[in-house]
């Protein structure tokens, strides 16, 4: 590749992704400084940007609030949920990715558009339910909700990925004597180990950051960390710092997650429903 | 102090045994004294072994859509619930509220009048006052002295606009008047109801015919979007409590009419740089003092479905009691006591001494009625808020129509006719008439 000489395209671009980058990272940096802020440093026009950071946020979040227990609800709900939607997922994206039926299609986007529904509508008939079957302010519930609403994602995302896999491979396998456990273990499970990764990380994230259900259906014992951040807002007077800082707990441990798993994440994802 | 809640803490963890104690589940807003009352908790449930406090914080929004949702369903998640004074008479009324009959010693009487009124459905209390507010002026007494003005305790809003004229120096950064734009029923709408009552309008007429075309309307709307165009800082339609408070704090805002429980954040040299430099004053007024200054409570309340009533009465009279004052003023001090409630608070004088804002608040939420808030009668109770279910709905659309208006994407008539359009659609849809 020739491409070491600095073209005005190649710098172009360059600035470009830098300017995207800064964009995307802004708000995340703005956060981080506010949470080091006092309130009053925090409501300041235009922004103070140097200052003197404090604790005090973090102090005030600590002894307010029980961090563990939410941490831990989020952990437990989040990983659970991915599980057991994998669990689901890889066979159902398996049978639609070879062998498809003449509905396969149909079935796929018929998944996908229950997407399309605000979750809001579904909040008085799930919240019965719940009440019903015992769930509220369980993590049960939450378990279930996450999962369910993170499958038509988790079917996309395997299928595509599936369907990259050749299927005279497995066929030969097949033809090899080996029965549906030994095909999955064997040949599936080591050819599709970067999508089924990709798409546990994805949804482990997209289940952490849940709010709605989250707020809907947890009181005193089932929230999770969107939770823990939606309580410092304030309808009378000043939060920002508190609410900074609290937020700021909340993402870092999936910041420092994803962190470590950004190759398979953008991998999963380039290769992945969206490419 | 740490230690002190540390020990607190370890005392409650003993105390509760699972096996004996009630879980009480109080759903409550992020607002300084609510905090206050959970760290207090410690000490009721001290005094009280067997009932076990367990806290749900929710932004005043989710709040709302939650308890709701929890009423309407009997789900009963929660056992003592933070709501307002708007609900109140409308779910007491429905019967998804416990009547609360409190005992001798809770001193039923010594509740502000016009708090207990707000709060009761036929005589039956459906709610008690954890704190209260009205509205008032707050203003920047260095600025009226430099601009050789002296505010009478009662200033009308024209003398309100004479004085934002003479301050108003956006070149250093002060704006003449700060107030809300917006929309929402308990955002702008809750301020601007109140300059319509004083402009002499109202709601709805007795017949229930929403009045918002009316002249007191126009004259209002009016006179408060070519005040804040002229004198107020940029971006007003989309201030409001909490933005105006930062402005304000920082020193931006020559006048200010809000809730008085922005006298204590305002005065309080912790996160206010005008600190020493704020002046009370009682809402202006125009036509008439009537319904000029706002009512609301933020309310202790039991839901009808609650499997723990006793245990649930027993918390949120010892919360809204006077000796839970008393606790308040002892542990941080008499500034910092829930304020609005109580004729004895106000008779306390470590309390005056420590609340430069304590008379004119009382005076604000004395002069306030819920059941005559409008110079013409009025079929509705509710100050700056009509208290019936739909008005959240209208509420909300009018405050959309106001603070375009105020953004100048519209007119004021143009907003007047559409808010007008709307309330008759809402109200006869719902059979208040043909």
């Amino acid at each position: 590749m020739a491409r070491s000489r600095l073209t005005p395209t190649l710098m172009a671009r360059t600035v470009l992704a830098w300017a995207v980058a800064l964009l995307l990272f802004f708000p995340l940096a703005f956060l981080f400084l506010t949470a080091f802020k006092t309130e009053l440093q925090a409501i300041a026009v235009p922004p103070e940007l140097i200052f003197s950071p404090t604790l005090e946020s973090f102090r005030e979040v600590h002894t307010r609030s029980d961090y563990l227990l939410f941490a831990k609800n989020s952990v437990i709900t989040s990983v659970v949920s991915t599980l057991l939607g994998l669990l689901i997922a890889v066979p159902a994206a398996y049978s639609m990715a070879f062998f498809r039926g003449p509905r396969t299609k149909d079935i796929l986007m018929w998944m996908l558009s229950t997407k399309m529904m605000p979750a809001v509508g579904a909040l008085v008939p799930v919240y019965v339910l719940a009440q019903y079957s015992g769930l509220l302010d369980t993590k049960l519930a939450l378990i279930i909700l996450f999962m369910l609403s993170n499958l038509p994602i988790m079917v996309w995302m395997l299928y595509s990925h599936f369907k990259d896999i050749p299927p005279e491979i497995l066929e030969a396998a097949r033809m090899d004597g080996a029965n549906l456990w030994q095909e999955f273990r064997r040949v599936l499970l080591p050819l599709g180990m970067g999508g089924m990764a990709s798409t546990g990380l994805l949804c482990l994230v997209l289940s952490w950051n849940e709010a709605f259900w989250s707020l809907n259906l947890s009181s005193a014992k089932a929230g999770t960390l969107a939770t823990l951040i939606a309580s410092y807002s304030s309808p009378e007077g000043l939060f920002w710092a508190k609410l900074s800082a609290a937020s700021l707990l909340a993402i870092a441990p999936i910041v420092v997650f994803g962190w470590f798993s950004q190759k398979q994440l953008v991998q999963g994802l380039t290769f992945g429903a969206v490419k | 102090m740490k230690q002190q809640a540390f020990l607190g803490l370890a005392l409650v963890a003993a105390l509760s045994l699972p096996s004996t104690a009630t879980e009480l589940v109080i759903v409550t807003v992020n607002n300084g004294h609510m905090i206050e009352m959970q760290k207090l908790g410690k000490y009721f449930e001290q005094a009280n072994p067997g009932i076990q406090l367990k806290w749900v914080t929710l932004e005043e929004g989710v709040l709302r859509q939650r308890v709701t949702t929890d009423i309407a369903t009997k789900g009963g998640q929660f056992d003592v619930m933070t709501i307002g004074m708007y609900e109140t008479p409308i779910w007491g009324k429905k019967g998804w509220l416990q009547e609360i009959k409190p005992d001798a010693a809770y001193d039923v009487d010594d509740l502000l009048p016009a708090m207990r009124n707000g709060l009761s459905v036929g005589g039956k209390l459906y709610a008690v006052p954890f704190y209260g507010e009205s509205s008032m002026l707050m203003y920047r007494k260095d600025l009226a002295d430099k601009a050789g003005v002296q505010v009478p305790e009662r200033p009308t809003w024209t003398q309100i606009r004479d004085l934002a004229a003479k301050i108003h120096d956006p070149k250093n950064g002060v704006y003449g008047i700060c107030l809300r734009g917006k929309p929402g029923w308990g955002d702008n709408m809750a301020f601007l109801s109140t300059m319509v009552n004083t402009f002499g309008g109202q709601w709805f007429d007795m017949s229930w015919k929403p009045q918002i075309d009316s002249k007191p309307w126009r004259d209002a709307v009016g006179f408060y979007v070519d005040m804040m165009k002229k004198y107020g800082p940029p971006g007003s339609s989309s201030n409001s409590f909490n933005e105006i408070l930062a402005l304000y704090n920082q020193g931006k805002c020559g006048m200010w009419v809000d809730a008085t429980i922005a006298a204590s954040f305002v005065s309080d040299p912790k996160q206010s740089k005008v600190a020493d430099k704020v002046a009370f004053a009682q809402a202006p007024t125009m036509v008439t003092p009537k319904g000029a200054n706002w009512l609301w409570a933020w309310t202790l309340a039991i839901p009808a479905g609650s499997q723990k009533v006793e245990a649930a009465r027993k918390f949120v009279t010892w919360a809204t009691s006077k000796e839970y004052i008393q606790l308040v003023a002892k542990v941080e001090g008499w500034h910092a006591v829930p304020t609005g409630t109580r004729k004895s608070t106000y008779a306390t004088p470590e309390f005056q001494k420590a609340a430069r804002f304590a008379a004119a608040e009382k005076m604000a939420i004395d002069s306030a009625n819920p059941n005559d808030s409008t110079l013409p009668k009025s079929p509705y109770v509710g100050v700056q808020f009509a208290a019936i279910p739909e008005f959240q709905a209208i509420g909300i659309t009018v405050g959309q129509q106001m603070s375009a208006a105020l953004a100048g994407k519209t007119t004021v008539d143009a907003a007047l006719k559409a808010s007008q359009f709307a309330a008759e659609r809402e109200m006869k849809k719902a059979g208040y008439y043909k």
